[in-house]
């Protein structure tokens, strides 16, 4: 297992950015060559620590997005305004630049694309990222586990991932949108946030079992953990992955 | 609900790196409330250093605080933990 063939020291190492994909206005997929890289399994983080020229270091932990493949590592980051280090690597970062990462890391978040369980995804925003890692690892495994992902956006321009998830759709993948703040005109899909209404037309039920992740803003998760929980979905089925503003 | 918590996915590349295991599927029990949760689910706080907080009754189950080359770490709000060896 690619999470516990590293115990022991963690280490620092250098990778390179081989592209740079623009996803939406403020969403980037930075890709990078890591010798070496043992592998991950879906849902698992990367550390990334930037060191100013006064020895100032940063840290962050960052979704890996893609599905694993070789040395190839592909991280999606939003950039926050006051961040620390996401206006760097949106911003600054070109082919052919190295920065310093660590991983992979964590073993809560992670689907295994041999289970056999359906599968419910819950997105806000950029929390879609370690869903598409998911996503991406299910289509490559070839495997037929109904999976469904319902994925809260802002306006159709910041759907991150759009074409790509209407491609994989199909052959029991189901993506369903929301969009909160605006919406294109004719559009017939949800149009505010998520909640146990929607939650409750969208999810398998309860009996099915589903394994459910959900990864967003902290108010996001929490609110669709809870109504998950009274729609008889049982606590322990429910992985939440949090993030904040202090994750730039 | 505080926008700027995370949970302990955030923070699995610093607890591997100081207990040199996977740790966010590890299970602590709250020193204070004796619930069981594991640690990729607890709440956690960063400012300074680094706090993990139950999420059952908010107790401070651990501190870290990084200086310079040292990392210095408080469990005192954590009554057991169980790690996986394999």
């Amino acid at each position: 297992m690619a999470g516990t063939a590293l115990l022991g020291r963690l280490t620092w190492q250098l990778a390179e950015v081989v592209d740079v994909v623009a996803e939406t206005p403020r969403v980037k997929t930075v890709v990078f060559d890591v010798p070496g890289w043992p592998g991950h399994r879906p849902g698992q983080h990367v550390d990334v620590r930037l060191t100013a020229e006064d020895g100032y270091q940063a840290e962050r932990s960052y979704s890996v997005a893609s599905a694993p493949d070789g040395t190839r590592v592909e991280l999606t980051v939003e950039r926050l305004d006051d961040g620390e280090v996401s206006p760097y690597l949106t911003d600054e970062l070109r082919t052919g630049d190295r920065i310093e990462l660590r991983g992979p890391v964590g073993g809560y978040f992670v689907w295994e694309p041999s289970a056999a369980r359906p599968v419910l995804l819950v997105g806000g925003g950029s929390g879609v990222v370690p869903l598409m890692a998911m996503i991406r690892a299910r289509a490559a495994a070839l495997s037929d586990v109904e999976m469904r992902l319902l994925f809260s956006s802002r306006s159709w321009d910041e759907v991150i991932y759009r074409d790509e998830l209407e491609r994989l759709s199909g052959g029991g993948l189901t993506v369903v949108h929301t969009l909160t703040r605006s919406q294109p005109p004719g559009w017939t899909g949800y149009a505010r946030r998520v909640d146990a209404e929607m939650l409750g037309d969208v999810s398998p039920r309860p009996e099915e079992r589903a394994t459910i992740y959900s990864c967003g803003p902290t108010p996001f998760v929490e609110t669709v953990a809870e109504a998950l929980v009274q729609l008889g979905h049982e606590p322990h089925l429910i992985k939440t992955e949090r993030f904040g503003p202090t994750g730039g | 609900m505080d926008p700027h918590m995370l949970d302990g996915n955030a923070v699995a590349g610093l607890l591997q790196e100081v207990f040199a295991a996977e740790m966010t599927t590890a299970i602590g029990r709250c020193g204070n409330c004796g619930a069981t949760e594991a640690i990729g689910a607890v709440r956690v706080f960063r400012g300074a250093g680094v706090v993990l907080r139950c999420p059952h009754c908010d107790n401070a189950l651990a501190i870290l605080v990084m200086r310079g080359d040292d990392i210095w770490i408080s469990l005192s709000g954590v009554r057991g933990l169980t790690i996986s060896r394999s």
